[in-house]
């Protein structure tokens, strides 16, 4: 069967805000977005957070999340208008004709029922197969994911599995009742780059084998264009493009879309040659109480000033872990740590207040970083007033340099963290970990909850201040385009041990461990047909061997 | 079951036993330190202080206060309550009918009440903000707002006397078959429902709103599952932990607690006994009743533990 299966007509969107201290408001969040999608196509949605890309994929299962309320436009699914649908019709609806994959599978799923009866349930609700035909269904498509024991593993609860299968899991569920269209939304991004690969190619034949159409949601380009016909660019709740993905990824026409594809321009060539450490991180081990196995052990690697040292591994390969060890909130149980030249007490607490200021740290999630009721000129003033005893207008002024630093400006000192963004609070704890005039700052994650170019920003922003204070940095991130941007030297880490360190250019140059080759080759490029060609190598090499 | 359950069941059984010794010495001491004087209440007005020194002695007063604990811990161990100074009887003979007099009444009013919250607490979530919630959070919460006695009495007025429904007394004897004990004791049982299900039934509205939030939430609704499915089979099962807890609370209230309703409708619990054998300063009868009232709060608290224990999926399921 082909012809159009989805047509969305000048959808409109509203939400109603509650902005801090003032009155609620009805915004509208999506503009009149019209799209039509064929039967057994692929479109991806692709845009920054607050673009609205989830909001529409929502809307195609007639369906507002929180606040937020379909307020124009049509939606045609299957020829008919699902808006104009009551309760009972939207429930219909949703987990047979469409269905909706999220973000993370890892809190989509119930974690108290056994994944196969959470597979299944939709389907043998709505009666699209019996329940003995709804197993033997799942089970196929375990198998079809690529999932280990798929007899079994739908008897295991959600915590038995790991991200990248549970993931899968969530997509065999939405594929389960035979539906016409799916809406995947960010299935692949909390996921490793080394699994993403995996996840990524499993869906995309999932979608080939069951000739299901599909809105895929993303903010990355280069993995929506590997499983993508059609590319829509989205920005602040409208279309800025429409094209093919060719077209889209070769030939972008508007100027954002160009951004998109070009983003990722920082790059710092690497400073290298002799030079005295700050820290000297030797022979490391470290483990958490009540565990009999080591998180990080025999780790080395030594921190310069106004140089950048980024330790890159997947989630649990202990890079958090090391940063925990170099601050003194976890022990080493083994190794020292050297402060230019002397050794650092174990713990924190044993620490002098001095040795605590030389290291700070900046983390992921900006927003639980900061205290929701102090404002930002309490926020940065605090470590001012808490190491250098800074009081009155001496401390205001101080303040006030340091949010030019970070490229605010001194209003923002009244604002509370509600009222910025993403990209502004990182800034602040930028300027927060900065007010100590340390010497070292440890970045964790700093950017991986940031949009693209808000991104790029942050980085920018870390290599001025990094040239002017002549600070050392530990860059601890997942991500290899981070990395190639900012760093000087390079400590590649897995299952807790660094398999790779030296300097930037040594370390990512063949030739490689086998390790950093399928964490460099993990990485999506933009350009089709990438996830394919990387696949068929795995199997040659894995042939081969 | 498997081993990391057995030993967190078996370290919440072992720190509830510790929790009762504790509870035991607490409860000594304290009947230690009340003013007055058993032998003299005895006596009363004709105490002699030669009588008085007699008595002390009979009654095993005048020992140092750890010996007279250690005999009594000894004696609880076998299963021996002591023997009430006052009357001269067997403690846990006395005691025997009274306990299980409370434990029908208590369990009576739990068999309705908890139910009737998780339900009515369900029927909130489910009609949230909207007329039948706030019907339900205004009607439990005015139960609760007045004062035990006051229903009792509001109802022995008008259920009992006025309609005659009801007996207004709810006195037990012997010869009553089962359905008559429970008629005798519909008023009590009417004012202690009244009185725990509007903790039971907000508690079960909050957890389970609080599970409301969650990702699977949406996930069920995007399934197509309709509102009161989802709360029944997703929602529901995550709110047990905390709903369990406040039940147990809520029973362990029904049996201790009691002592008002007891007093008010005449009834011969556990409650009553008490509050008689304290006016008369009979101690090894308070001390025992006491000890009762603790590890009836115990176990149930205990139970509570062990049931959020089981119903979590990951100690249930290890990796």
């Amino acid at each position: 069967m082909t012809g159009t299966l989805l047509k969305v007509r000048d959808l409109r969107i509203g939400a109603t805000i509650y902005p801090p201290g003032a009155a609620a408001e009805d915004i509208e969040i999506v503009h009149g977005v019209s799209f039509d999608l064929e039967r057994g196509k692929v479109l991806g949605l692709i845009g920054e957070s607050g673009a609205g890309k989830s909001t529409i994929g929502l809307a195609s299962l007639a369906y507002g999340r929180g606040g937020v309320r379909i307020t124009g436009g049509e939606v045609h699914l299957n020829g008919r208008d699902i808006l104009s649908l009551g309760p009972k019709g939207h429930r219909d609806l949703r987990g047979a004709e469409v269905s909706y994959v999220s973000q993370s599978a890892a809190a989509s799923f119930n974690p108290s029922k056994p994944i196969l009866q959470q597979v299944t349930e939709a389907t043998i609700r709505h009666g699209r197969l019996s329940a003995r035909e709804a197993e033997a269904r799942a089970i196929d498509l375990f198998r079809q994911l690529g999932l280990p024991e798929p007899e079994t593993i739908g008897q295991r609860y959600p915590h038995q599995v790991s991200g990248g299968q549970l993931q899968r899991c969530m997509t065999a569920l939405a594929l389960c009742p035979k539906p016409d269209l799916v809406v995947f939304d960010e299935p692949t991004t909390a996921l490793d780059v080394t699994t993403q690969i995996d996840v990524l190619k499993a869906i995309k034949d999932a979608i080939a084998a069951t000739g299901v159409a599909a809105l895929y949601i993303t903010h990355d380009l280069a993995v929506v264009a590997q499983v993508s016909d059609e590319i829509m660019v989205l920005r602040n709740g409208a279309t800025v493009e429409h094209g093919t993905a060719e077209q889209i990824i070769s030939a972008p026409q508007e100027a954002y879309t160009q951004a998109l594809v070009s983003v990722r321009s920082t790059q710092n060539p690497a400073r290298t040659g002799p030079a005295t450490p700050v820290v000297e991180i030797r022979n490391v081990s470290a483990r958490y109480k009540g565990l009999d196995a080591d998180i990080v052990s025999d780790i080395s690697v030594e921190l310069v000033p106004g140089r950048t040292l980024a330790v890159v591994g997947e989630s649990g390969s202990g890079k958090s872990t090391l940063a925990r060890v170099l601050t003194g909130l976890l022990p080493p149980r083994e190794g020292k740590i050297l402060f230019e030249g002397r050794a650092l007490a174990r713990e924190y607490d044993a620490r002098p207040r001095d040795d605590l200021r030389e290291i700070q740290m900046i983390y992921q999630m900006a927003d639980v970083a900061m205290n929701p009721r102090q404002n930002v000129g309490t926020i940065i003033g605090r470590p001012l007033e808490f190491y250098f005893g800074m009081k009155g207008s001496e401390k205001v002024r101080r303040v006030r340099e340091l949010l030019d630093a970070i490229d605010l400006g001194a209003e923002f000192a009244d604002r509370y963290p509600a009222e910025l963004s993403g990209g502004q609070k990182q800034r602040v704890c930028i300027a927060r970990a900065l007010a100590a005039k340390p010497k070292v700052i440890i970045c964790d994650e700093v950017t991986s909850a940031l949009d693209p170019l808000v991104a790029e920003g942050i980085l920018k922003l870390l290599l001025d201040l990094q040239t002017a204070e002549g600070v050392a940095y530990m860059f601890i991130t997942h991500d290899l385009a981070t990395v190639r941007a900012i760093a000087d030297t390079i400590a590649v880490m897995h299952r807790g041990k660094i398999v790779r360190y030296g300097p930037k250019p040594q370390v990512l140059s063949p030739p490689f461990d086998d390790y950093t080759d399928l964490l460099l080759g993990s990485v999506p490029e933009m350009r089709i047909g990438w996830l394919e060609e990387v696949i068929a190598r795995r199997k040659m090499e894995s042939a081969g061997h | 079951m498997n081993r990391i359950i057995l030993r967190i069941l078996a370290q919440r059984i072992a720190l509830s036993l510790l929790l009762l010794l504790l509870v035991s010495v607490l409860i000594f001491a304290g009947t230690q330190i009340l003013p007055g004087d058993v032998a003299a209440s005895i006596l009363g007005q004709s105490a002699t202080p030669e009588a008085l020194a007699n008595l002390r002695e009979e009654l095993g007063l005048n020992a140092p206060a750890w010996q007279r604990y250690f005999d009594w811990l000894g004696g609880l161990l076998q299963g021996d309550l002591g023997r009430s100074l006052t009357n001269g009887r067997d403690i846990g003979e006395a005691i025997g009918q009274r306990l299980s007099n409370t434990l029908f009444l208590a369990t009576t009013a739990a068999v309705i009440a908890v139910p009737l919250a998780i339900f009515l607490g369900l029927v909130s979530v489910l009609y949230r903000d909207r007329w039948p919630d706030k019907l339900i959070s205004a009607l439990s919460l005015a139960a609760v707002s007045v004062p035990e006695f006051l229903i009792g009495y509001i109802l022995m007025f008008w259920v009992g006397v006025q309609l005659g429904w009801a007996p207004s007394v709810a006195i037990l004897n012997d010869t009553m078959t089962f359905w008559e004990r429970l008629h005798a004791i519909t008023l009590p049982v009417a004012v202690l429902t009244m009185v725990v299900l509007a903790h039971m039934m907000r508690m079960t509205r909050a957890a389970i709103l609080n599970v409301m939030q969650s990702p699977y939430i949406e996930t069920a609704e995007l399934k197509g599952l309709g509102t009161f499915a989802v709360i029944w089979r997703h929602a529901l099962p995550n709110a047990i932990s905390p709903v369990v807890n406040v039940v147990m609370l809520n029973l362990a209230y029904l049996v201790v607690g009691v002592v008002v309703v007891e007093v008010v409708f005449v009834y011969p619990g556990m409650g009553q006994f008490l509050v008689d054998h304290v006016s008369k300063r009979d101690v090894p009868v308070v001390q025992a009743c006491g000890l009762i009232f603790a590890s009836v709060y115990i176990l149930l608290n205990m139970v509570a533990d062990i049931v959020s224990i089981l119903a979590n999926p990951r100690l249930r399921h290890p990796k």
